[in-house]
């Protein structure tokens, strides 16, 4: 299933937040979207998870998920949201309850999904137990579960400290080298961008419009930590954002 | 080196300002006010007019026990206290995550919830005698009626402040609706509901002597009264004593109860 966003507009009141953002979202690749704060990323992406509606324009559906698909579009936060209440293997089936399915089969998807992100071990594990990088593992597998059709990650490592981040990084490099997924994966931090886009995008400052797409052929699991090709590109991508980026910060918030 | 130069430890800044548990400092302070009256009482420097004196209490307290009078006062109280707290405590809480759910609820009841709460619900007795007899329905209206306010303050209180997150989290999984409020919200209040659970049965001890004061011939509210009336110190104080047990004792199962259901807070 592709994602189309067409002619996508938005305002708060009298403020334009965004203009005119048109996109394809290809089946199997990760597309990230960075941009300087403000210039409403995440409000991108809660519009093609159906969160949020804009105020003109309509996000598409290309064609159906597939059958087994419990959640076409499905999340993953920057705060992980899991429930402090339940335990790693509760906040995993939390999203298989409401399916009908036997009890079996809802056990069975999740130590697959456990196995798949490491976290065997964890199962009876609370989460003030868990580090933050186990944490984001814990929401990437309760994502991983409902077999989405396409995941919407919303800076996913940004409140994880850097060498978690490198290995989160690997772990969803493995992750889609294993099986390839759909990804729409919000991000201000360049590095990560580079290393996980197939597509990056480049959004302007306020209102958001669409500046560059970049195109990045080289295969994810020989991008590596300090690539100078990432590097080029990278700062390809700081000389494209950075004016915007200081306008942006000396911008007085008054949304 | 002159003096100024040679090292010396940088002091020590960083205390106090933390709570720590010393637990028997509570029963000392207990056992320090008794003594005081007791030997206050027995030298004879407080008038045994003010202040029963506490081995007279105890006695109070023995007789009662002995005499079997103790469990007659005691039973029909705590049938009051149980049956009047459950269904304040119970309407309450089904009326507060209403108002914490639906905006309509919340506009037409949070008002009125708001006008009912200053009503010192004692003025009321007279009006629920009339409403529901002289008997135990005045009575457990009373409670009720204490322990709905409270409950619902805290607990829509506690329903505003779930996570939004989370409830966002539910709602992007497609969750349904009752699954958001039965997995997410409810358990989400649950801290805030158990603490204001804590204020409505203390306040439903204290109107459980005010619901006594009409028509009870037994029951620990009016035992007190009755000694008040007659001026006898030792029951007042006998009765007094053991509305503040219940209090602990409540308080202490709520303690029990938060440690169980609580247990995912650090």
């Amino acid at each position: 299933m592709d994602i189309r966003l067409d002619a996508i507009g938005h305002s708060y009141g009298d403020v334009e937040v965004m203009r005119d953002i048109s996109l394809d979202i290809p089946s199997g690749k990760i597309v990230c979207l960075v941009g300087p704060s403000g210039c409403g990323k995440s409000t991108l992406l809660r519009f093609i998870g159906g969160l949020e509606k804009p105020t003109t324009g309509q996000v598409l559906q290309m064609g159906a998920p597939s059958e087994d698909c419990l959640n076409p579009l499905t999340y993953v936060f920057q705060d992980f949201a899991l429930l402090p209440w339940r335990t790693v293997r509760g906040n995993v089936s939390l999203v298989l309850e409401d399916h009908p399915m036997s009890s079996t089969r809802r056990e069975s998807i999740v130590d697959d999904v456990l196995s798949r992100t490491r976290l065997t071990d964890f199962g009876a594990a609370l989460p003030k137990q868990l580090s933050g990088g186990m944490k984001q593992r814990v929401a990437i597998a309760r994502a991983l579960a409902v077999r989405p059709a396409v995941m919407l990650m919303d800076e996913p490592l940004s409140a994880l400290d850097s060498q978690t981040r490198e290995l989160l990084m690997d772990d969803l490099i493995a992750l889609w080298t294993r099986t390839p997924f759909t990804a729409v994966y919000v991000t201000h931090n360049l590095a990560e961008a580079v290393r996980l886009g197939h597509v990056v995008v480049v959004l302007s400052r306020r209102p958001g419009q669409i500046r560059e797409i970049l195109h990045l052929d080289k295969p994810l699991e020989e991008r590596g930590f300090g690539d100078p090709d990432l590097d080029r590109q990278q700062r390809h991508l700081w000389t494209l954002m950075r004016d915007e980026a200081r306008a942006a910060d000396a911008e007085l918030l008054d949304v | 080196m002159s003096e100024r130069d040679a090292p010396s430890t940088v002091p020590f800044r960083g205390g106090g300002f933390t709570t720590r548990p010393y637990r028997w400092v509570g029963f000392a302070v207990f056992a320090l006010l008794l003594v005081f009256a007791e030997v206050g009482t027995r030298i004879g420097f407080i008038s045994p007019l003010t202040l029963p004196r506490p081995s007279d209490v105890l006695g109070t307290f023995r007789d009662l026990y002995a005499s079997g009078m103790l469990w007659t006062h005691l039973a029909p109280s705590l049938t009051r206290l149980c049956v009047g707290a459950l269904l304040g405590a119970g309407a309450g809480i089904a009326t507060g995550v209403l108002i914490g759910l639906f905006s309509y609820v919340r506009a037409g009841l949070s008002p009125v919830v708001a006008a009912l709460f200053p009503i010192p619900k004692i003025a009321l007795l007279p009006l629920f005698v009339i409403w529901f007899g002289i008997d135990e329905g005045s009575k457990y209206a009373l409670i009720a009626f204490g322990t709905f306010t409270p409950t619902v303050v805290a607990t829509y209180g506690a329903v505003d402040n779930v996570d939004r997150t989370l409830i966002r989290m539910g709602q992007s999984f497609g969750l349904s609706w009752i699954s958001i409020v039965r997995k997410i919200v409810l358990p989400g209040a649950m801290p805030g509901i158990l603490s204001g659970l804590r204020i409505s049965l203390a306040i439903a001890i204290i109107l459980l002597v005010a619901a006594e004061m009409l028509g009870a011939e037994h029951g620990i509210g009016a035992y007190i009264l009755e000694a008040g009336a007659l001026f006898d110190l030792e029951r007042l104080f006998a009765g007094v004593v053991i509305l503040s047990l219940l209090g602990v004792l409540l308080s202490f199962s709520i303690g029990l109860l938060e440690r169980r259901v609580l247990r995912w807070r650090s």
